[in-house]
């Protein structure tokens, strides 16, 4: 067998994603968090690459091209309201960010 | 050849993966996703999209994880403290969490019962020209928009990490 099946692709993306997932779920640092975010943003992008190759059509790159413009941008404001709240509590716990909840 | 690349390379992003979701320090952690993206971007050719691989190596592994490290460092970020971890949550986090992917693979066998078969050349509309082509004619409007989007991030981050001036 010289070819893989393109559901081993679609099989790792899943797998991908929901280590994101608990990554998202169990950590309680916000950078790591963020982290879990760009990962599982990655197996969606390998979902979309897949069923590109699949359909023989380029349109599947062109989401891919846009869910990286989109990630870019979402890291720099997300990095900067991290550094906005670490300067104003000084903590990076996610458990101790919580003046929402009250 | 491409069975043993995919298993390699498939193998590769899947420890880094764990390791991003393990480990407690964050700069492990964001080394780790840099290996999860490199790993990605060999898959990426081998599905033939040249130029979301040289993107994917560029803009995430380049510019997004720089800016992590950088955040990481400039707030001098330690290791997690762990406290407080609830009885169910340790009880049921893996079990759940195998359900979760036994399922999406269940999903994906059964959607997807005779896939069809990649090899590295099956696809060459992945380069940058026919990106370029669909990019400034069929998807003309969103690239606009995105770059609107673009500038307003700047913006908003800008504004957010400014020094305070009273």
């Amino acid at each position: 067998m010289t070819q893989v099946p393109a559901s081993w692709f679609l099989t790792l993306s899943a797998v991908l994603f929901v280590l994101g997932v608990a990554g998202f779920i169990f950590r309680r640092s916000v950078i790591t968090m963020f982290m879990s975010i760009e990962l599982m943003l990655n197996a969606v992008n390998l979902t979309f690459v897949t069923f590109s190759y699949e359909l023989k059509q380029v349109d599947g790159h062109l989401f891919v091209f846009f869910v990286m413009v989109v990630a870019a941008a979402e890291a720099a404001v997300g990095l900067a309201i991290i550094l906005t709240v670490y300067k104003s509590r000084a903590t990076l716990n996610i458990d101790e960010v919580n003046s929402m909840k009250n | 050849m491409d069975v043993i690349l995919f298993l390699v390379f498939a193998i590769i992003a899947v420890l880094a993966a764990i390791n991003v979701v393990v480990q407690t320090h964050p700069i492990a952690s964001a080394v780790s996703l840099i290996g999860v993206m490199g790993s990605l971007a060999v898959l990426y050719l081998l599905l033939g999209a040249e130029f979301i691989a040289a993107a994917q190596v560029i803009v995430y592994a380049g510019a997004v994880m720089v800016l992590f490290v950088f955040v990481i460092m400039l707030l001098n970020a330690g290791a997690e403290v762990r406290k407080g971890r609830s009885f169910m949550a340790s009880l049921l986090g893996a079990p759940v969490l195998i359900a979760l992917l036994a399922l999406l693979a269940w999903f994906v066998e059964r959607i997807y019962p005779e896939s069809v078969g990649v090899h590295f050349g099956g696809f060459t509309g992945g380069g940058p020209e026919a990106i370029g082509r669909a990019l400034f004619t069929t998807y003309l409007l969103p690239f606009e928009i995105t770059s609107i989007l673009v500038l307003i991030a700047i913006l908003g981050a800008v504004v957010l990490a400014r020094k305070e001036i009273d």
